[in-house]
C-alpha cells in the first residue's frame, strides 16, 4: 500500500522519519521533497503561470517571493491541487511528492490535502469551538480512537503551535473569539493535528500585527525542522529572516531559485535585484 | 374633475418655470455652467419645486377632505325632517346628498314628502358648497404657485446654492412615501385592533382562543332555532398549522438539498438553467397551485389511497380499509403537499443566497485539511449557515400560514380539530374569506369574527417574521 492511499499510514511515517535531511541545510543540492517541473496553471484561456520548475526540499523553508499577480498563490494552490475546485482551472506539467506525481488519475485530491496542509492568507478558523477548529482534521480522518487520543492530539497540535498556553483554560469558547495572530495560529495548530509532511502558506502574515508577525515567524522557524514548509510572502524581509530557499516569481514564471543568503546578496538576474532592492513591485 | 385638470395645469407652469429658471442663470453667468455654484438644471429644478409643490399639494388636501368638509358644512343645520331620524338613517341621508353632487355611489333610498323637500334644500346648499370649494381651491392653488415662483425667482443667480435645496426637497420625497408606507400599515392594524374589539365584545376572547367548535352561524330572527353560532377558534388553528407542518415537511428538506446542490455542486451551467426554472416555479400564482390541487393532485391522492384500502378490505385491517375506501379529493394531505411544492423555490432561493453568504475561506479551509465535499457541506457550512437557514425556514411557515388559495381548493371547509392528515379540514384564512364573501352584514359577530381571526393570525405571524428577521441578522453580523 503506498503511503499516498492512506492517510493513516503516512502519519505514522511521518512520526518515523529521521533528521539526516536537516542537515543538509542551505546547500544547493538538496533532495526536493517536492518536485515541480514544467508547471503550467490555465484560468480558462489566461495562462497564470508558465514552465515553472522547482525543487522544494524537506526540513526547510521554501519562500515564494514576487510581485503581485506573478503566480505565487496559483504555484502554491497547484501543490495540495486546490485549483481543481476553481471551475475552469487547468494544472499541466508535473508535480512530484515523495516520488508519486500527485496529478496522477490515482491520486485522490481529498487523501493529497491530508498529507499537504495549507494556511490562507486570513485565519480562517471554523465557527466552532478552539478544540473542535484543531479536532476537525483527525476526526474526518479517523486519527484517534477515542477522546482521549484525541484530545492529546488537540493538545500536542496546539502546544507546537505555541497558543496551547493562552487557550488551555478555554478549549470551549469559539475560535472566532481570538484575535488575528492568535487565530492563525490556531489555524496552523489545525493544519499540523493531521501530521501533514508538507505546510503550504499563502502570506500568513499579511493580515498581521508586527507581533503577531513575529511570532508566526518563529513559529514557522519551529516547525521547520519537521515538515517541508513552502511560504509565499510579499515582505522581502520576511523571505530572509524564515527561509532557507527563495525562488523569485516574476509574470508568472520563476526567475530565479536558490539558496535564500545567495538570491538576497548576489542575485544573478537583474529583475531579480530590481525587486529585492525595491526597484518595482 | 376641475381639480384634475388645475394638476396638469400646474405641472406645465412648473415645466415652464425648469426651463425658465435655468435660462435665467445662465445667461446671468454669460453661459458658463463652471462659474455657478449649482449646475442650471438644479436651478430650474428649485424655481419648478416651488412653483409646483405647495399648490399641488393643496389641491391634493382638498380633493382628499374636500367630500368630510362638505359634510361638516352640510351638518351645520339640520332641517326638521332630518333631525328627527335615527344616527344610521341621517349618515345615508347625508352621505347620499354629497354624493349626488361629486357623483359617488348613491343608496337606493326615496326620499318623499318632507324629507324629500329638505332632500332638494340641502342638494342646493351642498351643490353650493361644492362650486365655491373647488373655485377657492383653484385660486388658493393658483395663488400659492405664483408666490412660489415670485419667491424663488429672485434668488436664482450665478452664486446662490440651489443643488443642496433641491436635494433637501428630494429626501422630503422620500420621506413623505415612507410615511404613506408606514400610516398605511398603521391603518390597517388600527382597524384589525378596533373590529376585532367589537368582536370580542360578542364573543369573550377566552371562547375565541380556547373553544372548540367552530359554527359562525347568527340567527336573522330572534326566535330561530339554534339562534347561537359557535366561535371556537381552535380547530381553524389546528387545519393551518396541520396543512403548515405537512407544508414544511415537503418543503424544507427539498428546497434547502436543492439550495445545497445548487450553491456546491452545481456548475455554473447547471445553476443557469436550474435556478431560472425555480424561479419559474415562485412565479406561478398560488390560485393556479390551487386547482392543480383539486383537479389533478386530490384525485390521484384518493384514487391512491382507495385502492390501497381495497387491499385491506377482509383483512385484519378491515376497518382501515373502510376508512381509506372512503377518502374523499379533499383532504389537508393534498393542500399541504402542493403548499409545500409552492414553498420549494421560496426555501431554496433564501437558503441559497444564506449558503452563498458563508466565506469562501470557510470551504477552502476545509477542503485544504483533505475533507471532502460533503463533509465541508455538514460540518462547516451547514453549521455556519444554520441560523440562516432557519430564519428561511420560519418566513415559509408565515407564509404557509397565510396561505389561502390552495387551502380553499384543496383542504375543504369543514372545521374539524383533528391532525388527521386524509381528513377535511379548514384555516383560519379560508374561514376569512368564507366568512367575508357574499352579501354581508358588518355588524353580526359572524363577519365579525372575520377580524378576530384576522387579528390573531397576523399576530402569529408578525411574531414569526420578527423571530425570524432576527435569526437572519444576527447570523449576518457574524461574518460582514
Amino acid at each position: 500500500m503506498t503511503p499516498m492511499s492512506n492517510p493513516r499510514s503516512s502519519f505514522k511515517m511521518t512520526a518515523q522519519r529521521d533528521d539526516a535531511l536537516a542537515s543538509a541545510g542551505t546547500s544547493r543540492a538538496a533532495v526536493g521533497k517536492v518536485s515541480a517541473t514544467d508547471v503550467s496553471v490555465f484560468y480558462g484561456d489566461k495562462q497564470a503561470l508558465f514552465d515553472v520548475s522547482l525543487d522544494m526540499p524537506d526540513r526547510m523553508v521554501t519562500a515564494l517571493i514576487g510581485p503581485s499577480g506573478c503566480g505565487k498563490s496559483t504555484f502554491l494552490r497547484c501543490i495540495n491541487r486546490m485549483n481543481d475546485t476553481i471551475p475552469g482551472a487547468r494544472v499541466d506539467g508535473k508535480i512530484i511528492l515523495d516520488g508519486e506525481d500527485i496529478n496522477d488519475r490515482k491520486v485522490d485530491p481529498v487523501l493529497l490535502r491530508a498529507r499537504v496542509g495549507m494556511v490562507f492568507q486570513k485565519p480562517n478558523p471554523f465557527p466552532k469551538s478552539i478544540f473542535e477548529n484543531v479536532a476537525y482534521g483527525p476526526r474526518i480522518h479517523g486519527f484517534a480512537d477515542n477522546k482521549t487520543e484525541l484530545a492529546d492530539i488537540v493538545e500536542s497540535s496546539l502546544k507546537r503551535a505555541g497558543l496551547w498556553k493562552e487557550v488551555a483554560d478555554r478549549l470551549q469558547a469559539p475560535g472566532t473569539s481570538l484575535s488575528g495572530g492568535q487565530q492563525q495560529r490556531l489555524v496552523i495548530a489545525r493544519a499540523i493535528a493531521v501530521s501533514p509532511e508538507v505546510i503550504l502558506m499563502d502570506e500568513p502574515c499579511s493580515a498581521l500585527d508586527p507581533i503577531a508577525t513575529a511570532k508566526i515567524e518563529e513559529l514557522i522557524d519551529d516547525l521547520r525542522s519537521q515538515y517541508c514548509i513552502v511560504i509565499v510572502t510579499h515582505s522581502m524581509a520576511q523571505a530572509a529572516r524564515v527561509s532557507q530557499r527563495t525562488a523569485f516569481f516574476h509574470m508568472g514564471a520563476v526567475v530565479e531559485a536558490g539558496a535564500t543568503d545567495e538570491i538576497f546578496t548576489n542575485p544573478r538576474d537583474t529583475r531579480t535585484q530590481d525587486y529585492i532592492t525595491g526597484r518595482f513591485g | 374633475m376641475l381639480i384634475w385638470i388645475a394638476l396638469l395645469g400646474l405641472i406645465l407652469f412648473s415645466v415652464t418655470a425648469y426651463a425658465a429658471g435655468r435660462r435665467k442663470v445662465l445667461s446671468a453667468a454669460g453661459g458658463r455652467a463652471r462659474l455657478m455654484h449649482s449646475l442650471p438644471g438644479y436651478h430650474g429644478a428649485y424655481l419648478a419645486l416651488w412653483t409646483a409643490a405647495p399648490a399641488i399639494i393643496l389641491l391634493l388636501l382638498v380633493s382628499l377632505f374636500g367630500a368630510q368638509i362638505e359634510e361638516i358644512v352640510l351638518r351645520a343645520d339640520p332641517p326638521a325632517a332630518v333631525s328627527t331620524l335615527p344616527d344610521s338613517t341621517q349618515d345615508v341621508f347625508y352621505n347620499d346628498v354629497v354624493a349626488t353632487v361629486t357623483g359617488g355611489q348613491v343608496s337606493q333610498t326615496i326620499y318623499d314628502g318632507a324629507l324629500g323637500s329638505a332632500f332638494a334644500e340641502k342638494l342646493v346648499q351642498a351643490r353650493d358648497i361644492h362650486r365655491s370649494l373647488t373655485t377657492g381651491a383653484l385660486i388658493a392653488a393658483f395663488i400659492l404657485a405664483l408666490a412660489g415662483a415670485a419667491m424663488a425667482w429672485p434668488r436664482l443667480s450665478a452664486d446662490f446654492a440651489a443643488r443642496p435645496r433641491v436635494e433637501r426637497w428630494i429626501a422630503v420625497l422620500f420621506l413623505a412615501c415612507s410615511v404613506v408606507a408606514v400610516l398605511t400599515t398603521l391603518g390597517i392594524v388600527a382597524s384589525l385592533v378596533w373590529e376585532s374589539w367589537r368582536f370580542f365584545q360578542a364573543v369573550p376572547v377566552f371562547e375565541f382562543l380556547f373553544g372548540l367548535t367552530w359554527d359562525p352561524q347568527i340567527a336573522i330572527r330572534a326566535d330561530q332555532v339554534a339562534s347561537s353560532g359557535a366561535f371556537g377558534a381552535v380547530p381553524l388553528f389546528m387545519g393551518t398549522f396541520l396543512i403548515m407542518m405537512i407544508a414544511m415537511t415537503v418543503a424544507a428538506p427539498v428546497g434547502l438539498f436543492a439550495a445545497i446542490y445548487l450553491s456546491e455542486y452545481a456548475g455554473p451551467t447547471v445553476r443557469a438553467v436550474v435556478k431560472p426554472l425555480l424561479e419559474i416555479l415562485a412565479g406561478i400564482p398560488t390560485v393556479v397551485y390551487g386547482f392543480f390541487a383539486a383537479l389533478t393532485v386530490g384525485p390521484l391522492f384518493r384514487g391512491a389511497f382507495n385502492s390501497l384500502g381495497a387491499q385491506f378490505i377482509g383483512g385484519p385491517l378491515d376497518g382501515l380499509g373502510l376508512y381509506l375506501m372512503q377518502v374523499q379529493n379533499q383532504m389537508a394531505l393534498v393542500a399541504g403537499a402542493v403548499m409545500g411544492i409552492m414553498l420549494i423555490p421560496f426555501v431554496s432561493s433564501l437558503s441559497d443566497d444564506i449558503i452563498n453568504a458563508v466565506p469562501q475561506s470557510l470551504r477552502d479551509g476545509s477542503l485544504a485539511m483533505g475533507a471532502t465535499r460533503s463533509e465541508t457541506i455538514t460540518r462547516v457550512i451547514m453549521p455556519a449557515a444554520l441560523p440562516g437557514v432557519m430564519g428561511a425556514l420560519l418566513l415559509a411557515v408565515s407564509r404557509a400560514v397565510g396561505e389561502t388559495m390552495i387551502v380553499t381548493m384543496a383542504a375543504g371547509l369543514q372545521a374539524r380539530a383533528t391532525f388527521n392528515p386524509l381528513d377535511t379540514v379548514t384555516t383560519v384564512t379560508v374561514q376569512i374569506v368564507t366568512l367575508l364573501t357574499g352579501d354581508q352584514e358588518f355588524d353580526s359577530p359572524k363577519t365579525l369574527s372575520a377580524f378576530g381571526l384576522g387579528l390573531t393570525l397576523f399576530l402569529i405571524t408578525l411574531m414569526l417574521n420578527i423571530v425570524a428577521l432576527r435569526i437572519v441578522q444576527r447570523y449576518r453580523e457574524q461574518y460582514d
